[in-house]
């Protein structure tokens, strides 16, 4: 059936059903356990890089909303290959998107992350979208545990 | 504004036109959709007669109680001790010096375990809570146990959500100091038998403290019935404005404590040597009060008595049992708690959707119901769910309403197929 609603599109919906990379890294060289105490959402991600420090692999396991899965299967596939100052950058932009403090040309670089996009209407709900990306940041900061509080 | 409907009750049942026209939320319109209000668990929406009131008494009695001795501050620590009496009348308190005004369940709850607890538990010694308390009535008794070295025990539940009294007895010993229970679980709506474990915490010599937080706006409560020695509430679950509660304590007991906030109007005299402390309630009042939120509390009581909460439970109890078989009908449901005796709360998931989504879907319908832990981790915990959304009558609410939220879910479910 066809929903007009702008959080949940249909890119969304399938992520949430069946999301990517959604399975742990035996031995990853990083990983994070990040909550978000307001819903109970938990998720892990894991990361290995290059000796050049490019993401070699990056996956996530983890119960929450279809937003906070959808985001963390949609952040999986768009930084593997990316080198670390680029996946801090993409997670800069992609805050400012979900915040709504982003200017047209700065979207540009999310590539299909801007589907998320719709979040901005819906503060309760930015925690749900940015788990996923605070939890990979803490990893890569060699954190190992990270929350939206 | 208009002015309050004065006959909200036609013999026993409701009359939901007249009740619904008192509450000015619900004719509100959010994008193009009816409110549909069914979170009143987490707190209720106020009918013009406690708008009205409050509005009153700041416009034109308004002025700070027990201080000055001009005739204003005179009248309005009237209108304010007459509140007390009338909340000590509606929970059939003794007296109205056993009803000491906080800023909620939450603050009531931290003065007696500052306050009583800090005084009365030791090394060694026990207090029991059950599985089912809101956080409010967890964290004051697990710190409390912390620091003195005293030990935390927990009432289990079985399946339905209900406490098990056989365990509970068991926990029970000469080094229980303090017993405190939730009246209702805001999270699976299940009524303790309050009274039973009160008499229970009795044989032993201990203190009882009732968390009625989501009781006393839903069915008549009796403290001579209940035989508790403390009782808490919030007014705004009640239909008052926010930031007023209620302690009610047994004046044995309030007599020996401490104070636990100290500052302005709760002392007898005061020297840098030497402090006298009022008696109670005002021991327990320092600085100044939410007056006209306390007038306000006043003018809801008012209301729940006029309306009748006899009426008010049959009422809610009917909601309940529509809500429970309505929801029950829509595939991938599961209700969480399904307890004998309950209040008009209904707990549930749903197999595909996760509760945040649902709440945000049903929001885009006007509906309004919480997701979440509801603060009660442990007992969400206990069922294996890390959320759950939950759907709350008020007096307000009415069959439709379940119909809507029906709808609404089927639509969710939808969506995410
Ligand atoms: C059972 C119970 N106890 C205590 C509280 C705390 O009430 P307040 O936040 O008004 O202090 C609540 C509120 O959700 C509750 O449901």
């Amino acid at each position: 059936m066809s929903y007009n609603n702008e959080l949940y599109q249909q890119v969304i919906l399938d992520h949430n059903r069946k999301p990517r990379n959604f399975h742990a890294i035996e031995g990853a060289k990083h990983s994070c356990d990040g909550h978000n105490p307001l819903c109970g959402d938990e998720l892990t991600v894991y990361l290995n890089l290059t000796p050049d420090q490019v993401i070699a692999d990056i996956s996530f396991t983890g119960s929450g909303c279809a937003i906070s899965k959808a985001s963390a299967s949609l952040m999986t596939t768009s930084l593997k290959g990316k080198t670390l100052t680029e996946a801090r950058e993409i997670f800069e932009s992609f805050q400012k998107m979900i915040k709504g403090e982003a200017e047209g040309e700065e979207t540009e670089s999310l590539g299909k992350l801007v589907i998320l996009k719709g979040v901005r209407e819906y503060s309760s709900r930015i925690k749900c979208a940015i788990l996923a990306w605070h939890t990979m940041i803490c990893a890569l900061d060699e954190k190992t545990e990270a929350t939206t509080e | 504004m208009p002015k309050p409907v004065d006959t909200i009750t036609t013999g026993n049942s409701l009359d939901m036109d007249k009740v619904r026209s008192e509450f000015p939320m619900l004719s509100k319109v959010i994008r193009g959709k009816k409110l549909i209000y069914l979170d009143n668990a987490a707190t209720t929406q106020k009918p013009w007669r406690v708008i009205h009131r409050a509005i009153q008494f700041e416009t034109d009695e308004y002025a700070t109680v027990r201080r000055g001795s001009y005739r204003l501050g005179e009248e309005a620590t009237e209108s304010y001790e007459n509140v007390r009496s009338e909340i000590a009348k509606f929970i059939g308190a003794g007296s109205p010096e056993e009803i000491v005004f906080t800023s909620g369940a939450t603050q009531a709850i931290n003065l007696v375990a500052h306050s009583y607890g800090r005084k009365v538990v030791g090394e060694g010694d026990e207090i029991i809570i059950s599985h089912m308390e809101h956080h409010a009535n967890i964290i004051p008794w697990k710190l409390l146990c912390d620091e003195k070295g005293a030990t935390l025990k927990v009432i289990p539940v079985n399946d339905k959500g209900e406490l098990l009294l056989d365990e509970y007895k068991k926990l029970l010993s000469y080094k229980t100091k303090i017993v405190a229970v939730t009246h209702v679980s805001n999270a699976l709506g299940t009524v303790n038998p309050v009274e039973k474990i009160v008499a229970l915490a009795k044989e032993v010599g201990a203190v009882t403290l009732v968390d009625g937080a989501q009781s006393c706006a839903h069915m008549r409560v009796n403290m001579f019935n209940l035989g508790c020695d403390f009782f808490v509430f919030s007014g705004h679950k009640m239909y008052a404005p926010s930031g007023v509660g209620v302690l009610f304590g047994k004046s044995e007991l309030l007599d020996v404590m401490p104070p636990y906030v100290t500052g302005g109007e709760m002392i007898k005299t005061v020297t840098f040597d030497k402090i006298t402390f009022a008696d109670p309630p005002h021991r327990f009042e320092a600085g100044t009060p939410p007056v006209s939120q306390v007038i306000g509390l006043g003018a809801a009581i008012g209301y729940l008595n006029d309306t009748g909460l006899s009426r008010i439970e049959r009422h809610e109890k009917q909601l309940l049992n529509y809500a429970i078989s309505t929801l029950k009908k829509i595939q991938g449901l599961r209700i969480i708690g399904d307890a004998e005796n309950r209040a008009g709360v209904v707990s549930f998931t749903l197999d595909a959707v996760h509760p945040h989504d649902v709440v945000t879907i049903l929001s885009e319908e006007g509906i309004a119901v919480r997701g979440g832990h509801h603060c009660a981790q442990p007992i969400m915990r206990r069922f294996g769910v890390p959320a759950t959304v939950r759907a709350s009558v008020g007096v307000y609410n009415t069959f439709e309403d379940i119909d809507a939220l029906a709808d609404g879910l089927k639509k969710a479910i939808r969506v995410f197929a």
